[in-house]
């Protein structure tokens, strides 16, 4: 497969590799895909009690577009809103890392991967299924770092 | 460490032409241009004398007779012609064929067509190293059988079925045999009186020879085989395959059968110490390699492992110093896992992270070592990255 320049940087050095606490109230874990079909991300946000992404990590099991695609979605989501974040689209994913056609599923994943993590810090902050609030509720002293 | 950037692990995907090889050509490519079947004149009496050569030597490798040797574009074009040739002809007596779902695709898809037309085709299983044995064939057999076709060397993992055995079954129970050899001709011994073959695809670029040429050889006698030919035309090859033959690529093929039958005995040593050098020294260093294929009934110049919680393309795109393939679905077109891996019982998880090593004429023990150091390091880096990894260090 020949990547663009920007699959190739992502790959050789991807941005925000590692785990956050999932056990955190601020975290959102998402993990997407399955090992038979070659493609598992997980991507975790951390969030501020403003809603913004303090910090995003990634663990990618996939080929090199899955990898430099959820590398690109942390450095995308950290400094964002959670209600920014919400807004990603693989599209972008896509555009920005040039995907040829046949990769384009890789970019889909991101975004899955994103939303799941959105939703799962939602669940546990008493938010799903509610727009973005102004305040996290449920947060508890001995959680936060 | 004295190596040359990239380095060459693809040579079951295909061969550079030996230089001696080429040597041989050259002459048929200008003063000797002549068309083999011009009776008529000096220039057409050189092309048939090299080409009747050429048939002399591919022979002389698989213990046939020269008269026996059908040239062909390749090996595809020979398991068409072994397969279809044999089914049109034969479908009085019979519409059974017996194969194995660890085929090469041409082998796979042209019996998925003749199954179009009809017949009926017996995908074998293999075991977990990608083996058939007799008995499994035999058991297969019915008196609608008309057609055995078992790859002598699988191109993936460099398994071998065990086909003096088969042949002998298939002897005994008076079917036809054809085997795609495409991997082990000039590798490992072939030879189609010791294996009861009656048919044999062989290509000339996996074996140091020029791409777009191959052979069908055909056993005329005890049994006598006849095939429907799947061209129309001049009448070339004994009728069965029609078309002005091309005499640089037979002559390439007949220097290339030749070279293999001298240096055999040496090379295959050879590269089997590589082979294993290359296998031992990753499997010594990373935990959770596995090997797919044979541990020793393999073609001495193949190793395919599967790296778990790494996916192939991803560890390709790390090495990319070394040049190989994987059996994972983002290398390939259809986007499915290699078929073989799947035949042999290996998850779909560890198919995705599965590299194939081909090691060939030019490979040294320093390009080994090379390999060894940087498919370890590219291992451990993607494992660093891989969920899966840390789960299962979790656990």
């Amino acid at each position: 497969m020949k990547y663009s320049d920007k699959v190739i940087d992502h790959f050789n050095n991807p941005r925000n590799v590692g785990s956050l606490d999932k056990n955190s109230a601020r975290v959102g874990t998402g993990i997407v895909g399955a090992p038979e079909c070659g493609d598992v991300m997980k991507l975790q946000i951390e969030v501020d009690n403003d809603g913004r992404i303090v910090d995003a990590k990634f663990k990618t099991f996939g080929c090199g577009s899955a990898i430099a695609a959820s590398s690109l979605a942390t450095e995308w989501l950290k400094g964002r809103t959670v209600e920014q974040a919400t807004g990603l689209r693989n599209t972008d994913i896509a555009s920005e890392l040039s995907l040829p056609p046949v990769k384009i599923h890789c970019s889909v994943l991101a975004e899955d991967a994103v939303k799941a993590a959105i939703e799962d810090w939602k669940r546990k902050n008493g938010r799903s299924d509610s727009g973005p609030q102004p305040q996290p509720a449920g947060q508890e002293a001995s959680q936060t770092p | 460490m004295n190596v040359k950037l990239p380095i060459y692990m693809d040579h079951n995907a295909t061969t550079p032409v030996d230089p001696r090889v080429l040597e041989a050509m050259m002459p048929y490519l200008t003063s000797d241009f002549g068309n083999a079947a011009s009776r008529s004149h000096e220039f057409g009496w050189k092309a048939e004398a090299a080409v009747e050569q050429a048939r002399e030597q591919i022979a002389g490798l698989i213990n046939a007779q020269a008269k026996d040797i059908v040239f062909t574009s390749g090996a595809t074009e020979s398991d068409n012609l072994a397969l279809k040739g044999v089914a049109w002809m034969y479908r009085a007596k019979g519409n059974h064929i017996i194969t194995c779902l660890t085929e090469h695709k041409a082998v796979l898809d042209t019996c998925k067509r003749l199954e179009e037309a009809g017949f009926e085709v017996t995908f074998l299983t293999p075991d977990r190293y990608g083996q058939v044995s007799a008995e499994q064939v035999e058991t297969a057999i019915t008196d609608k059988t008309i057609l055995i076709s078992l790859m002598a060397a699988n191109n993936e993992t460099g398994t071998m079925h065990p086909l003096e055995a088969i042949g002998q079954a298939a002897r005994r129970r008076a079917v036809l045999y054809h085997s795609d050899a495409t991997q082990a001709v000039g590798k490992v011994p072939i030879d189609v009186e010791a294996m009861n073959l009656d048919l044999v695809s062989i290509s000339a670029h996996k074996m140091y020879g020029p791409k777009g040429v191959g052979a069908l050889y055909v056993r005329r006698s005890g049994p006598r085989v006849r095939l429907v030919p799947q061209m129309d035309g001049g009448g070339h090859e004994r009728g069965m395959r029609s078309g002005t033959l091309n005499v640089p690529g037979i002559v390439g093929l007949g220097a290339a059968a030749d070279i293999c039958r001298r240096e055999m005995a040496q090379e295959a040593p050879r590269l089997t110490a590589l082979r294993d050098r290359l296998q031992q020294g990753v499997m010594s260093q990373l935990d959770r390699v596995s090997l797919n294929g044979h541990p020793t009934q393999r073609l001495p110049d193949t190793v395919n492992l599967s790296f778990a919680y790494v996916e192939g393309e991803a560890l390709m795109l790390k090495t990319k110093d070394v040049a190989v393939s994987s059996g994972s679905a983002c290398t390939s077109a259809s986007l499915e896992p290699s078929h073989v891996l799947r035949a042999m019982g290996v998850g779909d998880e560890l198919a995705h992270g599965s590299i194939r090593f081909s090691l060939g004429r030019s490979t040294t023990a320093d390009e080994v070592d090379f390999t060894v150091e940087h498919v370890v390091r590219a291992v451990r880096e993607l494992r660093q990255l891989s969920p899966l990894y840390e789960l299962a260090q979790d656990k």
